[in-house]
């Protein structure tokens, strides 16, 4: 009997523990789902050729958004490139050059420590500096080099591990062969970081695509088209900024509901585009 | 040979810049804050800043006590992580332990579409469906609350909590799951009562992840908690301390301005608590593997 007792027991648990993570992992997705089908469901009638190519105007009345889409690849353009070598260089120097401990150690902690900090403190501290020290005045220069600073530890890990598989025998031949350190890195270890550069750019253009509260006080919101000259020591709103500025400051709901749903498609692509990616060179490496 | 000798070193120096470029950002954005962030409450006074209760910085008479906001933040993170943990535990469970191949590879790319959303499109439709949801449901006037910030930032953490915990599943070692299996234990015993424990400093970083992320996070709260300077109350609008700098910056001055540093300042304080206690919980993970 008190056999059977301890049988039931355990079929409960067994249910409970079932159910439970059942109802988890469905909350989940049905979560994810809805939030694409919302998105998209009031966004994409909002949407059209028009909307994309044309700049906001006082005498139509209409809003286009062709000034933040270019805003966002300025921005997004200027980040990485100053953003790249920052990372990469700082990982070669990681994986390749440092041999004190404390040196590694220090840098790898700055590195956590910055990808903790919240971006609102990111863009506080980026008008700070940028702004007012630099006398940058509030543009999308300002705004990139911010990001620069918050997306350095993606950059670097991403490449750090890359690096790593890299077999040491590969340097040790160039070595052998009469290379210098900084020959070897050139052609054997640079070829074989490139899977982690490009995942980290994706992982980065991502994160610049969502990013709002660090470019608020950075890049502005401006809504003027310029060439990316001009473009970058002009004030301007991405996307995001864009979104935020017509929903919560002017109540244009469909507007903000139509970037949105742009929004969500970059999501989308970027982060499928990092899985086949990850797939692409691991089969690459594991052949 | 002297030539190429100071070219290897020219590069060498290169390259350390580089690495330290990460040293000195931390360095940079630390003696800003403090900098920025002391004057103010030395001028009011660092008690009544921590612990003063009222927020009214455009007033006549000003004044500037930041505890409603630091309450409501962490008030504000405390339901995220008690909404948001449960859920997302037991997501990773199944998805590391039972979920089959095809549902894990799904789950696993909704998840970081989740994580890659924009948090003002969270803000956004938590503005238009979550804030009238909750007045409705619950008979306020107004549903911007911290309630709803609650919610969404317990939908925004999931995806930190469920790859964490899932990776730290992943490394449990198959033998202990073996062994309990063999001695008569059924999966779902084995998963709960071995591989979770032997996951949990795993997990626990994984929570911790969750709280940086909830504390830090400003415009989705934005558009959804109603911003006014409320001591924290479930239905009431109220305001972080991360919306309490972005609300203000754009039109701050004088010491108002220097007062919104010094919230900053604060902010950066509990991240740093939280990395101190992630570091904890990393070292202890490296020590037990």
């Amino acid at each position: 009997m008190d056999h059977n007792k301890v049988k039931q027991k355990r079929n409960n648990y067994e249910l409970f523990m079932k159910s439970l993570m059942l109802i988890s992992t469905l909350v989940t997705g049905l979560l994810v789902i809805f939030l694409i089908a919302y998105v998209f469901v009031k966004g994409l009638p909002n949407l059209s050729i028009e909307f994309l190519t044309t700049k906001p105007s006082y005498i139509t009345e209409k809003i286009g958004i062709l000034p933040d889409i270019l805003n966002t690849v300025y921005i997004v353009l200027a980040t990485l490139v100053i953003v790249l070598p920052l990372g990469v260089g700082a990982a070669i120097y990681l994986t390749e050059y440092a041999s004190n401990k404390k040196v590694v150690g220090l840098i790898e902690y700055a590195a956590e420590t910055l990808s903790g900090i919240p971006s609102i403190i990111y863009g506080l501290v980026g008008m700070l500096f940028f702004c007012q020290f630099l006398s940058m005045k509030t543009s999308l220069l300002a705004g990139a080099l911010t990001l620069v600073i918050m997306n350095l530890p993606t950059i670097m890990r991403t490449t750090q591990e890359s690096l790593k598989t890299v077999p040491v025998s590969y340097r040790e031949g160039a070595f052998g062969l009469g290379a210098g350190k900084w020959r070897v890195i050139r052609t054997v270890v640079l070829p074989g970081c490139v899977d982690g550069v490009i995942t980290g750019c994706i992982l980065s253009i991502g994160r610049i695509l969502g990013e709002s509260a660090a470019l608020l006080f950075t890049a502005g919101f401006a809504h003027a088209v310029n060439g990316i000259k001009e473009g970058l020591v002009s004030p301007g709103a991405t996307l995001t900024v864009a979104l935020y500025v017509y929903a919560k400051e002017q109540g244009e709901f469909g507007v903000a509901f139509a970037i949105a749903a742009i929004l969500m498609i970059l999501t989308i692509i970027t982060n499928l585009a990092a899985t086949m990616v990850g797939a692409y060179f691991s089969k690459r490496r594991n052949r | 040979m002297r030539k190429t000798k100071f070219i290897e070193n020219l590069i060498h120096g290169i390259f350390l810049i580089l690495g330290l470029a990460t040293v000195a950002s931390v360095l940079m954005i630390t003696i800003y804050l403090v900098v920025a962030g002391i004057p103010a409450i030395k001028e009011i006074g660092i008690f009544k800043f921590l612990f003063g209760k009222t927020w009214a910085s455009t007033a006549a008479e000003p004044s500037f006590g930041i505890l409603p906001f630091i309450l409501t933040s962490i008030y504000g993170t405390a339901g995220a992580i008690v909404l948001g943990v449960p859920i997302g535990f037991f997501t990773a469970v199944y998805l590391s332990k039972i979920a089959p191949g095809k549902v894990r590879e799904y789950m696993s790319e909704a998840v970081s579409l989740l994580a890659g959303i924009p948090s003002v499109v969270y803000g956004l439709v938590g503005m238009l469906v979550l804030v009238p949801e909750i007045r409705k449901l619950f008979h306020v006037p107004d549903g911007a609350s911290l309630l709803a910030a609650m919610v969404i930032l317990a939908i925004m953490i999931l995806p930190s909590i469920i790859k964490v915990s899932i990776t730290a599943l992943d490394a449990v070692p198959k033998e202990y799951e073996e062994a309990s299996l063999a001695l008569g234990a059924t999966p779902i015993e084995t998963y709960f009562r071995v591989s979770v424990p032997a996951a949990k400093s795993g997990i626990a970083t994984a929570v911790v992840l969750g709280v940086g992320r909830a504390i830090g996070e400003a415009m989705a709260v934005m558009m959804v908690s109603g911003n006014v300077p409320n001591m924290p109350s479930l239905f009431q609008s109220v305001r972080f301390l991360t919306t309490a700098v972005a609300s203000e910056m754009a039109y701050s001055s004088g010491l108002q301005q220097q007062a919104l540093f010094s919230i900053a300042l604060v902010l950066f304080l509990f991240i740093l608590m939280i990395n101190v206690t992630l570091n904890f919980f990393l070292k202890k993970d490296g020590k037990e593997a």
